[in-house]
Formats: structure tokens, sequence, C-alpha cells
């Protein structure tokens, strides 16, 4: 392994302390800074860890997610924690073992190739010495850059990789207190923040006394339309917060958001800033291809965690310490020192975990909010939870696009030329050094307004995602509108870009196969090449005993989804078959998963099951619906999800395919997913519907348009 | 004002300002007991599913004075570390999650199920989840419905035995 390939976390963090530390006799610490979001990282990562040091799992503590003790590796976001963060621990723990092996090897006087270990005992020519790691580990430079070069000792003898470990997180859970919502510090206070009506709304007046006379009421604080309250008890807050949200004055200004037909007529009637990207040369013979054409539509989608965002902080008069569920400590900590006006060194930020949250939702706000509550009532801790509106109103959404794709077909179908048309708000408006984005920031006086963020194609682009497909295609050109005015705050979620590039081009891959009178099967296979990616959709179609040329129009249908998300990580292939009742039913769903070397293959398909429920709730169910500036979307009756009555059977095949280093599969389900079930439906029907979601009001109005 | 609850087989004393105050306020933020979570406070997610006389209600909406001299079981008095009870078992055994943070609110629900009839049924399950409602966003749908009709079984047996 030469330097230049060692992985960017390590790049960053370089020292072997930063991420190993035996200072604790029969434990080795792991410093890690991604962190859990229900998706079973801090198992794999001790997995790993256990692996190369050859130690068992209960030997290792992983610690994650401090800025106190952690390497800064960003944040735990992209599907990237176990091809970045996983093989930086396993670089690390490759060379501390190394490192105490080279220091035994001189303090017993053998060469260091007849030591090898056991159970962190250290054996010289196999048989027992005096000497362990705890007892070496203090003879060893720690302080020396992790230079990449050890080779894997195969310390663990695959006792831990690959194999499926239980969730070390998950007995908690079913047990009792386990998250940052269960926090108790001694005086501690509850928070809680009242939100203006919508974005934009201006604090006329606020009539405190009511509130103030409440019992249990610590303290009411307003800083421009930022309002806090804190109190003895919970429930106190959450009283005080209803009288105040009646005690209070808002100014919402004159100008709602226009309203629009659809997102199609909305986002391309906004303005943009535009980049294009191209492969290729158009062909020459234009005009004797056979052109198709079609336009898809998602619309804004909500995190809609099951847990409300929370937050506890504490200012002891000298620091600020922020226990939250943010996905980047680091990022949140820069974010920090710029909207307090303080030192980042005087700012601990500390992970603690969440329900699951699937990018950047409300966590790094309510973290903020808690802060500023803790700074008036210092010393005394202050615990912030959002109400169930809030997280559903004011935590970002992932971004309303449109896809709109024109694929140039040969006689013999084969596609030659493919033009895509994104128009999409950012992805990437996370806190950090850079740029606040913080609520409770905006909100106050005089303010800290979000970052017009916009996305240019070649650089980071998150609502391109996936925009190429990963098809063998001659001439291939994507132009990218990115709009940065979108009246409400759009960043990461689940995928990016990925879920709606990929809906739109595996539906348009099988509109393609549709004008050819191809098997959509056949159609994919045709213009792939690479081995990997055939081999999942062979897969898939195997197990599912996938049949061309059913009839189209039956109430029954399957359709196919692939893609290999970001081009870079996992390939996944999907079919669901689906029924037409009251709307659509997924009866059954298969999937085909290739992710290279797999550390926990339960917890892989784990994540795999949950992207392909995730994305039915989706596909045919969710929406976050805006009335003038305010979302109209605040509760579950509001914005539905998937239900236990609507989930489908579900068959996950893992392919084997150790050779290749492990591929990220969080987000690798969300778009084939929602393509196998939209291709699906399409035949069921026999017409296609382009705007997501698919839900039964939609299909009885096309069914009207049709007919 | 004094409150008395019988929380887990133990009787409990509570001061609060109104007997309005829902239990599930009373169970997290007097008592302690954790488990039970606060998902919506409007009773549309069944995070805060307790057992009230042997049946799943939501604490959120429950207001404590109605709950007085009735038997209140959270998750902690199903089970505990050291002796689970064999639904917080089933979710572990089937990695049945995986933020975790509906798990106990369902568990919840499935006792009240299980405790019911002697009779395993995958679409009981699925009809009570759905009724209740739980929610769960991650996605751990089918692994639960997995880990419930295993402890199911497992209670049925041994009550058979």
């Amino acid at each position: 392994m030469s330097a230049q390939r060692l992985p960017w976390s390590i790049q960053e963090n370089p020292l072997l302390s930063q991420w190993v530390d035996f200072g604790e006799p029969g434990i080795a610490k792991i410093f890690s800074a991604k962190v859990e979001l229900g998706q079973g990282i801090i198992t794999a990562i001790a997995q790993i860890a256990a692996e190369e040091l050859g130690l068992p799992m209960h030997q290792i503590l992983v610690i994650s997610g401090d800025t106190r003790l952690c390497p800064n590796e960003g944040y735990t976001a992209g599907s990237m924690s176990i091809e970045v963060g996983g093989n930086s621990v396993r670089t690390a723990c490759i060379e501390a073992r190394q490192a105490i092996l080279e220091r035994a090897a001189s303090i017993v006087g053998a060469d260091a190739s007849r030591l090898t270990t056991d159970g962190g005992r250290i054996l010289v020519d196999g048989n027992p010495s005096q000497l362990d790691y705890w007892l070496v580990a203090p003879q060893v430079d720690w302080k020396r850059p992790i230079r990449g070069t050890a080779a894997p000792g195969g310390a663990g003898r695959g006792t831990y990789i690959g194999k499926n470990v239980a969730r070390i997180d998950l007995p908690g859970k079913v047990v009792g207190a386990a998250f940052i919502h269960d926090f108790e510090l001694p005086g501690m206070l509850h928070g809680r923040v009242l939100r203006p009506p919508s974005q934009g709304a201006r604090l006329e007046s606020l009539d405190q006394t009511r509130a103030e006379r409440l019992p249990g009421v610590v303290t009411i604080w307003r800083n421009g339309d930022f309002v806090g309250v804190c109190c003895e008890h919970e429930y106190q807050a959450v009283q005080a917060l209803e009288v105040l949200r009646r005690a209070a004055r808002w100014n919402e200004g004159e100008s709602g958001f226009p309203v629009y037909r659809s997102w199609a007529e909305c986002l391309t009637s906004l303005q943009s800033i535009d980049s294009e990207s191209e492969v290729g040369e158009p062909t020459v013979a234009a005009a004797d291809l056979r052109w198709v054409s079609a336009t898809y539509s998602k619309p804004p989608l909500a995190h809609a965690s099951m847990a409300p965002s929370c937050a506890v902080a504490q200012f002891d008069g000298e620091r600020l310490t922020v226990w939250t569920h943010s996905q980047g400590v680091f990022p949140l900590r820069g974010a920090f020192a710029h909207a307090l006006g303080m030192d980042e060194s005087r700012i601990d930020v500390i992970h603690a975990q969440g329900a699951g949250v699937y990018g950047h939702q409300g966590a790094d706000d309510a973290a903020l909010d808690a802060a500023l509550l803790a700074l008036q009532v210092a010393p005394r801790p202050v615990r912030v939870q959002w109400m169930r509106d809030d997280e559903l109103a004011w935590s970002p959404f992932g971004s309303p696009m449109v896809v709109k794709i024109s694929g140039g077909l040969t006689a013999y179908g084969k596609i030659v030329d493919w033009y895509s048309e994104i128009w999409s708000g950012s992805y990437g408006r996370r806190p950090g050094r850079g740029a606040v984005n913080l609520l409770a920031a905006a909100h106050m006086a005089p303010g800290i307004p979000f970052s017009d963020s916009h996305e240019v194609l070649g650089s980071f682009a998150g609502s391109a995602r996936n925009a190429e497909p990963a098809y063998d295609l001659p001439h291939r050109k994507i132009l990218l509108h990115s709009i940065p005015g979108l009246p409400f705050r759009t960043s990461s979620l689940r995928t990016l870009g990925g879920y709606a590039n990929v809906f739109a081009s595996e539906s348009f891959i099988d509109e393609l196969a549709h004008a050819a009178a191809a098997d959509p099967v056949e159609f994919r296979l045709r213009h792939l090449s690479d081995p990997r990616a055939r081999r999942v959709i062979e897969t898939v179609a195997r197990i599912s005993g996938w049949k061309a040329d059913l009839e189209r129009g039956t109430g029954r249908g399957a359709g196919i989804g692939f893609a290999r998300y970001k081009n870079t990580a996992a390939y996944v292939a999907v079919i669901a078959n689906v029924e037409l009742a009251e709307g659509v039913r997924v009866s059954k769903v298969y999937c085909a998963v290739d992710a290279g070397l797999v550390i926990n293959p339960d917890g892989l398909i784990n994540q795999i099951e949950g992207g392909i429920i995730q994305s039915i709730s989706w596909t045919l169910k969710e929406e976050v619906r805006l009335a003038d500036n305010s979302v109209g979307t605040r509760s579950w009756g509001d914005y539905p999800i998937l239900r236990f009555d609507e989930v489908p059977e579900l068959a996950v095949e893992l392919i084997e395919a150790a050779d290749y280093p492990p591929l990220g599969v969080g987000e690798a389900a969300h778009g084939p997913t929602a393509a196998g079930v939209a291709n699906a439906v399409t035949q069921a029907l026999d017409f296609r519907i382009r705007d997501l979601p698919i839900t039964r009001e939609r299909i009885i109005s096309a069914t009207l348009r049709t007919s | 004002m004094s409150i008395s609850l019988l929380v887990n087989h133990r009787c409990c004393e509570i001061d609060i300002d109104n007997a309005d105050t829902p239990l599930l306020y009373l169970l997290r933020d007097y008592l302690g007991l954790k488990g039970t979570r606060f998902g919506c406070g409007t009773g549309e997610c069944g995070a805060c599913m307790v057992l009230v006389d042997g049946h799943a209600q939501r604490s959120c909406e429950l207001p404590a004075g109605s709950v007085v001299n009735k038997t209140i079981t959270t998750v902690e008095g199903l089970g505990q570390p050291d002796r689970l009870h064999p639904l917080q078992q089933a979710m572990i055994d089937l990695q049945a999650g995986q933020c975790g943070y509906c798990l106990s609110g369902i568990i919840m629900t499935a006792a009240e199920l299980i405790g019911k009839s002697a009779e395993p049924s995958r679409q009981r399950i699925v009809e009570a989840l759905s009724k209740a409602p739980n929610l769960c966003r991650c996605g751990a749908h089918a692994r639960i419905v997995k880990a419930i009709e295993a402890a199911w079984q497992k209670v049925a047996q041994g009550a058979g035995r």
C-alpha cells in the first residue's frame, strides 16, 4: 500500500494515537468519528478492529463522534463509513499491531518475523512470551504517522470479518434508556423552542407575562425571532411552549410561495445556475435515430425520523459541552464557534445516539437550541427536544427534482445518445466552518442567514448523483439546473439526487426497451459490459423467476431497477411485484447485491431491506406539501409513511465478491427499488406514471386522462 | 398535587402540577423509565406504548389521572438485561431493528397480542401493528414481524408444556 493510497481519514489524521489506544489493560480503544445512525457502523468498526488486532469483540471499545478524543473525519454520510472510516480503522489497527510486534521483537531480542499474537498475547516461535499488547504499548511511539505499509497480518484469521456479529447497541435499546433523548444530568432543565409559523415570519411582539407565571418556568429567552423556554420538568416546558405560541404575534409577510400545478412547472420556471458535462460525441447519423423523451418528477421528502431532534448542552462558565445526534461533530463545532463567537477550543461536541435520520435533519439545529439556552441558565444543563410538527416542518427536506431524459435508439435497438436535464435545489447545506446553516442562528438578531448554495457539475453536485447511468453509452450529456432560491430549506437526505435520478433513468430505460420491443432485462444486459453489473441483474432475474413478454394492463406487474450507487459503491438490482387494488400494493421484492468484501452479511442485508422498504414508502406515499410559505405536512396524518400491512415480502441475495474492496450499501437500494416499483406499475396499468409519489389519486386521474 | 401509580409492580407517589399530565412524562421525567419513548405526542406512531391493565395504550395521550389504581407495565417491567422477555430476546436474536427507537413501543403492542392467544399468527401481528399504529422509519418491519412470531411461538410452546 503506498502512502498516496491511504484512506482520506488517515491522510487528515495521520498519527497512530489518533486511532488506537492500549492505555487500559485488556481493552483496545478505537477512535472513530463515524457515528451510529442505526446502520450498525459501530459494530462493523469493532469487527474490523477485532479482526486486525486478533482480539475478541468484548476487548474492543469503539469511541465515536467525540471532538475531545476522535479523529476529525467530517460527516457520517454518503455510504462512506465502511469504505473510508472502516478502512482507516483497519489500516490503523494493522499498523498498531505491527508497531507493538516490532517493539516486542527488540525487547525479546528476536527477529520480528518470529513473533505472532494470540488474543493480545505475544508469541515467539508460536510459544507464549511474558509480553502482551498492553505491556509493550507504553514503549511504542504512538505519535508516529501511519504509513500504510504494514502488510495485513491476518491476526484474526477471518474470525470477525464476513461474520454475522450481533449489533452491540441493540440490546440496550429494547430494555430502557439508550438515546440522547434519555439523557439525564444532575439539575438538568427541559427546554422547548417556539418556531415561527412560516418561513421568513418575523416576531412582532411576545407577551411573556402568562408564560412566566406557569409552574416550573425557569427562564424565557428571546433574541430576534428566536424564543426558548426552560422548565424544571419536561411537560411544563411543553405547556409553556403552547402558552407562548398563543402569546406571540408574527408578521408573516405578504407574498406566499406561488402555487404550481406540478413540480415540473414549478422548478423549470425558477431561476437556476446551469452547468453541463458531456462524454463522447453526438451520433453523426442522429436523424436516423428513433428518439424517445420523457420527464419525471419527485416531490420534496422529509426525513420523518421516528424521534424529534434532541440535544443536551451545559456551560460551566468556561467550556460549552454539547451532546448531539449530529452526523458531524467536528463541522458542527466549527459552526458553533462562528454562531456563538466562541473559540472552538472551548467547545466539546459529543455524539449520542438518536433515532434513525437519513442525512442532514434537525439534530444540528436542536444542538444550537440547547447550547443557546444552556448559556442562559449556566451552569445548569438543558435538554431540548423538538415537537413532532417542528421535526416535520423545520428539518431540512430532500429537494424536489425534475428529470427530463431524451435517448436516441438505433434501428438495432442500441442506445447511442443520452441527454439528461435535471432541475433541483441543493443537497449540500450542512453546518460547518464555512457556513453556519443553523436555524437558531438564522432566527436570532442580527442573524446569520442560510448559505445560498447551488451545485455545479464537476464539483460537489449531490443533485446529479447517478445522473450518469452505468450503461455503455457512446454519447451522454448532463445538464444541471441548480436552483438556489427555493423558499424552503433543502439539504442532504439519503441518496441525495440518486433516488430521483435512478428512478428517472431506470424508468426511461424501460421506456426505451418498450420502444425497441425488447425485454427490459435483456435490454439492460445489451448495454452493460461490467460483469459485476450484469451479474446482479442476471441474479435478480433468476431468483424472481422473471418472464419476458408478460401481458400489460392486467392489474399485476413486475418491474426491474438497477444502479451502482454513485457509480462507485454497491451494485444493486431489484425486481418488484405489484398488484393494483386500492392503489399500488407491492407484494414481493427481490434484490441482488454486490458490495465487494462484506464485513457483516446480516447487517448489510438489514440495510438493504431497510432501503427497499423506505424507498417503497417514498415512492408510493410521501410528499411534503406547502401552503403559502408554510409547510402543510406537520403530523403523521399529513405525512403518512409505509405501515406494517403495506410491507412486501423481501428476498435479498448477496453476491460473493470478497476479492473486491468493501462498498457502501446504506443508500444503494433506494433508486433501483423506486424504478422497479414504477416499472411494475407501468406493466400493471399499461401506461406510465412519471410523477412521484404513485398514489391512488394519481393513478385514478391518469386513468381518466388516458381513457 | 400528589398522585399514586402502580408501575412495574411498584407503587409510586409523584408530585405533579395537574392530573392532565400525560403518563409518558411521568414515566420518563419523574420515574426515570426512559424506555417508553416520545415520538409524536398525538397517538399516531406507537413509540410510547405501555400496558395498562394488560392492554397496549399510548402513554402520550393518557392523562395521569386516568390511570390511578391501574396496573402499568413499561418495557423495563417486561424484562431486564439479565432476564429478557422473549420479545426482547427475539428482537436481539433476529437483529430486528436499525435505529431501534420504535422497538419498545412495538414490543408492548406485541406483548398484549401474544398474551391474548396461544395460536401464533403472522397476519394478526401485522394487523395489530398496523392498527395500533406502530410506525418504523428505518424499514425493519419484516424482521420485526418475524421476531414477534418467533417469540410468540416460544411463549406458546412454553405454555403448552
